[in-house]
């Protein structure tokens, strides 16, 4: 599990998050729904504990993040970041091999379980066909799988996502959640798709201005009284067997 | 050209393959290397003015080593142990210490053109340099080489606390790095016009080309060690060499204390690059060109690149030092020159081929 108390993260006199509190029980997935800059990414990263919280604190298990050295978060804590750029020309095993890392010495070279995991990894999230692959090659719903390949060889209890679904068509959205959900993590992710969220979320926390402005199960917290708070726009919400469905009207003025 | 041809293609990999090959040619690419490198010091030391050969190179190391009498005359020995040999070694310390830095810095950087002088130390090195030569700096006590340690640390760290003052993002390191740079170039260039003779002058020149003229073996232990140490330092972080492959933030999602690593590495590779510059002067293009000739020969993991680009860097100087005597012999170019007529063309390539990936 993992949790945030109070956390707050100041840049340059500017609060992007501002007290946030959330807690995540094993095995659940939480989407972080928001505007742009309503501090979803930021709060991501503090999550991840690549940036240090201005104030509050992230608790990784029984442990304050802060006081874990980065390998053993990185041995039970997974990241996919929005962009993944590289200068380098590695392949898609190179890619998914990084995983490893936080595992072994960094002198030391792959071992034979290394390789397992990593072929694991990439069938479970369907890219096993890909290895041998250039990765400068891919189309971007594999570049996705093929780096969320890489957090689940890390062996991580919890993952986090920003924006998985980006530059992704429907079909390679909705696979790619699937896919995500079936891995079984302890999983925040942070997601544009009202939708898609509700679909694949146990629950919805919805950020605005760095402050939580909803939480809970999606029936609870999508309401058109919300979308049009948070977003500033007219929406309908109709409830269908397969969940919640938002239809968007317009941009209210 | 076959390897910058090599460089030029987008290697095309079929599917597994050539990955199990690659992964298990570490045993085999370390020894053949080696012997390589051997092969062409010796070589290298048996070209020259003097008839010498290859034998006569052997048999003088051998009697060295305890072996039998060599029959050579004494010149024919001094020439060998005093003037070839420590030049050659040299020239493959530097080689490889230029490249390795080449690797680490592109790594850390994220930054395909960087090479072991982006981050100021060739510069500041040249203005110690003529501060000791032209000024007189030091009254005699302290020679070129230290001036030129000593200028390229200042150098350095300037570098070093611009970049952190400005955020310490790599963005703003290669910009310190290149302010800095025009900096001392600007004072090395306004001491040698208002204060330096011709004489003077023309060595400082030749000396910023880069030259090994005048190798010692003292100076081949000192490189030789800082560039071996620096190596093994490099070579056992490869693994968190390759965890930069997608940036700082990941990084450190992947366990990397990211500040702590790259100022240790940074260090490194300064020292590395100092120690080189100090005694070799100036030489470029091995540091930018051949750490890709490495990833296009070994694919990017660093366990595999840093020794191949290591050894690449080693053997092509190694030759490169052998042209530089010999092609417009008697008279010698500086080994600079002769780097960067082969670096450029090469440089150019990597310019093409980074700007394709980006686009």
């Amino acid at each position: 599990m993992i949790g945030a108390h109070d956390v707050s993260w100041r840049v340059g006199g500017h609060l992007a998050v501002d007290g946030v509190t959330l807690d995540v029980p094993t095995g659940s997935t939480v989407a972080l729904l928001g505007p742009n800059g309503s501090g979803k990414s930021s709060f991501l990263r503090l999550l991840a504990g690549v940036r240090p919280t201005s104030s509050g604190v992230v608790r990784l298990g029984d442990d304050d993040l802060a006081s874990l050295s980065r390998r053993r978060v990185a041995q039970r804590l997974a990241v996919v970041d929005q962009e993944n750029v590289t200068d380098t020309d590695p392949t898609v095993r190179d890619v998914v091999s990084l995983g490893r890392l936080p595992h072994r010495a960094a002198w030391s070279p792959a071992t034979g379980r290394d390789r397992e995991v990593v072929d694991r990894c990439a069938t479970q999230m369907r890219v096993e066909h890909l290895l041998g692959r250039r990765y400068a090659t891919l189309s971007g719903g594999e570049r996705q799988r093929v780096q969320i390949a890489r957090a689940l060889a890390q062996e991580p209890t919890e993952l986090l996502l920003d924006e998985p679904t980006n530059h992704l068509d429907l079909r390679h959205q909705l696979e790619l959640l699937t896919l995500v959900r079936r891995a079984g993590r302890t999983t925040v992710m942070a997601l544009h798709d009202l939708n898609l969220a509700a679909t694949y979320a146990d629950r919805l926390v919805v950020l605005h201005e760095g402050r939580v402005h909803a939480a809970g199960a999606p029936e609870d917290v999508l309401t058109v009284g919300l979308v049009a708070d948070v977003y500033g726009v007219e929406a309908e919400i109709e409830s269908t067997p397969a969940g919640l469905h938002v239809r968007y009207l317009r941009a209210l003025p | 050209m076959a390897v910058l041809d090599r460089v030029l293609r987008t290697p095309e990999r079929g599917p597994e393959a050539p990955r199990r090959a690659r992964a298990a040619s570490l045993a085999v690419l370390g020894p053949v290397g080696l012997v390589v490198l051997v092969l062409s010091i010796a070589a290298s030391t048996a070209i020259g003015a003097a008839d010498l050969g290859p034998r006569d190179v052997l048999s003088v190391v051998l009697e060295r080593l305890g072996g039998p009498e060599t029959g050579l005359s004494t010149l024919r020995e001094r020439i060998i142990l005093d003037l070839r040999l420590p030049r050659a070694v040299l020239a493959a310390a530097c080689g490889a210490g230029l490249a390795l830095c080449g690797v680490v810095l592109q790594s850390l950087l994220r930054n395909p053109l960087a090479d072991p002088f982006v981050l100021g130390v060739s510069s500041g090195a040249s203005t110690g340099a003529v501060l000791v030569v032209v000024v007189g700096i030091g009254a005699g006590t302290i020679g070129l080489a230290t001036g030129a340690f000593l200028g390229a640390l200042v150098a350095f760290s300037l570098v070093l606390l611009l970049g952190l003052l400005t955020g310490g993002t790599t963005d703003r390191m290669i910009l310190a790095g290149v302010a800095s740079t025009q900096l001392f170039a600007a004072l090395t260039s306004f001491i040698v016009f208002t204060l330096a003779d011709a004489e003077q002058t023309r060595g400082v020149l030749f000396w910023l080309l880069g030259s090994l003229g005048a190798a010692t073996w003292n100076e081949v232990l000192v490189c030789g060690l800082v560039v071996l140490v620096g190596m093994a330092l490099c070579w056992a972080s490869a693994g968190t060499l390759d965890a930069f492959m997608f940036g700082q933030d990941a990084a450190a999602s992947l366990g990397v204390p990211v500040q702590r690593v790259r100022l240790v590495l940074l260090v490194t590779t300064a020292l590395v690059t100092a120690v080189i510059v100090s005694v070799s002067g100036a030489i470029g293009f091995v540091g930018l060109v051949l750490p890709h000739v490495a990833r296009a020969l070994v694919g990017v993991g660093h366990r595999l690149v840093v020794p191949t680009a290591a050894l690449l860097g080693a053997i092509f100087l190694v030759w490169v030092e052998v042209a530089s005597r010999t092609v417009i012999a008697p008279q010698e170019l500086p080994i600079g020159v002769a780097t960067a007529l082969v670096g450029v063309p090469a440089f150019v390539v990597v310019l093409v081929r980074s700007r394709r990936r980006t686009s």
